[in-house]
């Protein structure tokens, strides 16, 4: 908004007329420039949304897979490999995933997932001599307790699957942090 | 706000006068619809440059979703158009423009023809049109094949028997083309390459000695 002061009026000594208006120029600038932002958008916000769908998705929540008997499960952590159905965009396949399933001293089952919270390698069971009973990352030398509580090198325990035991077999299911170390 | 960061940066460095020199000219009476309503004929180069910008926006978005390779383009074709938001629109605006932009390069040609625009000294530019007209046929050609149905798999054979017709080369224009001995996997590969990659850039070039001649020369005057 400019302001245009009535040259006129001024120099008989009367009292301005002040008129608050808007130039032609900037009318039209106006409606020139919210046409073309409008149209801009309506050709921009369809290829944004298209753009970012991946972020709006809900996430999935991992079904109960079967494992392994209960029976087989001992105090010393033991590799299992199971399989998840992967919807994958237009790709859907059979991911293997494992998990290092043992039983705790109380006789309860627990399932860690043995990727390294350090930078995403594949920790072992005894895989490093120094380390007796530990898992143990080839990567940068990050090693875990039983438990999976970080003693080097990783920032965070190892994750844990939700595990539940049900007509003597064991189920795996969602993928979460570490509920066992303190 | 906006005026400050402008004056900020024009300050240091300076960048009125280049767009000003892009931008600030004058439109002549006669290509003005304002004036004469029937200059509306004018604005067809302007509506093919705008389809053309749509066409390679939405081209860079379709890429994050498109893949190219013969087991899952279609899959990818129908994922993105069925199960990404806006997908259907998205992919229109690409299947519709390409369409539009042949439409309104065609009426842009016919404009500079019976204008009589190409006459003297504005051959060369006619020159670059002609290329750019050709390089749109090739850009509309080869992403005809890319969602790799029916229709893509037996037009790209048939565009391609007619490319091997060329006597004496036909047979080495048509390897070239299919990238092996059959319209297959190499064959899309090597459209997809073409359309992405080697005809935009091609296009951007010409089109930039489109503009760039068009402002020198300016344009023809009244008939």
């Amino acid at each position: 908004m400019s302001e245009h002061n009535n040259q006129d009026a001024q120099h008989q000594g009367e009292k301005p007329v002040k008129r608050r208006e808007m130039s032609r120029r900037q009318f039209l600038s106006y409606t020139l420039g919210g046409a073309t932002a409008f149209m801009g958008a309506g050709m921009l916000v369809p290829m944004v949304r298209f753009a970012v769908d991946p972020v709006l998705q809900p996430k999935t929540k991992a079904d109960w897979v079967k494992v392994v008997e209960a029976g087989q499960i001992t105090d010393e952590p033991k590799s299992f490999k199971f399989k998840v159905h992967q919807v994958d965009g237009w790709y859907e396949n059979d991911a293997e995933l494992e998990a290092w399933i043992a039983k705790d001293k109380d006789g309860n089952l627990f399932a860690l997932n043995p990727t390294c919270k350090h930078l995403g390698c594949t920790v072992n069971w005894n895989a490093n001599p120094e380390y007796k009973e530990q898992y143990f990352c080839p990567c940068h030398g990050a090693h875990y307790t039983i438990d999976g509580k970080n003693l080097a090198v990783a920032p965070a325990p190892l994750d844990q699957y939700d595990l539940k035991v049900e007509n003597g077999f064991v189920y795996v299911g969602q993928l979460g942090p570490n509920k066992r170390v303190k | 706000m906006f005026k400050n960061v402008y004056n900020w940066i024009d300050e240091r460095l300076d960048i009125t006068p280049m767009w000003r020199d892009v931008a600030d000219h004058e439109v002549p009476e006669h290509v003005n619809p304002a004036h004469h309503f029937s200059a509306f004929v004018y604005c067809f180069g302007g509506l093919t440059f705008f389809i053309t910008v749509i066409q390679i926006l939405s081209g860079m978005f379709l890429t994050m979703y498109y893949v190219p390779d013969i087991i899952n383009a279609y899959a990818s074709v129908d994922y993105l158009q069925h199960k990404v938001a806006f997908g259907v629109i998205v992919r229109g605006m690409h299947h519709w423009g390409a369409s539009l932009v042949i439409v309104m390069m065609f009426l842009h040609t016919l404009r500079v023809f019976f204008t009589g625009s190409y006459k003297a000294p504005r051959e060369m530019n006619w020159v670059v049109g002609v290329l750019i007209f050709f390089v749109m046929l090739g850009l509309g050609f080869t992403g005809y094949l890319l969602p790799w149905d029916n229709k893509a798999y037996f037009a790209t054979q048939v565009g391609i028997k007619i490319a091997a017709s060329v006597p004496y080369l036909g047979d080495y224009i048509k390897t070239f083309l299919q990238g092996g001995e059959i319209v297959g996997a190499q064959t899309l590969t090597r459209f997809f390459a073409l359309h992405v990659f080697f005809l935009p850039g091609a296009l951007l070039a010409l089109l930039a000695g489109h503009f760039f001649m068009i402002r020198k020369q300016g344009i023809s005057g009244p008939l």
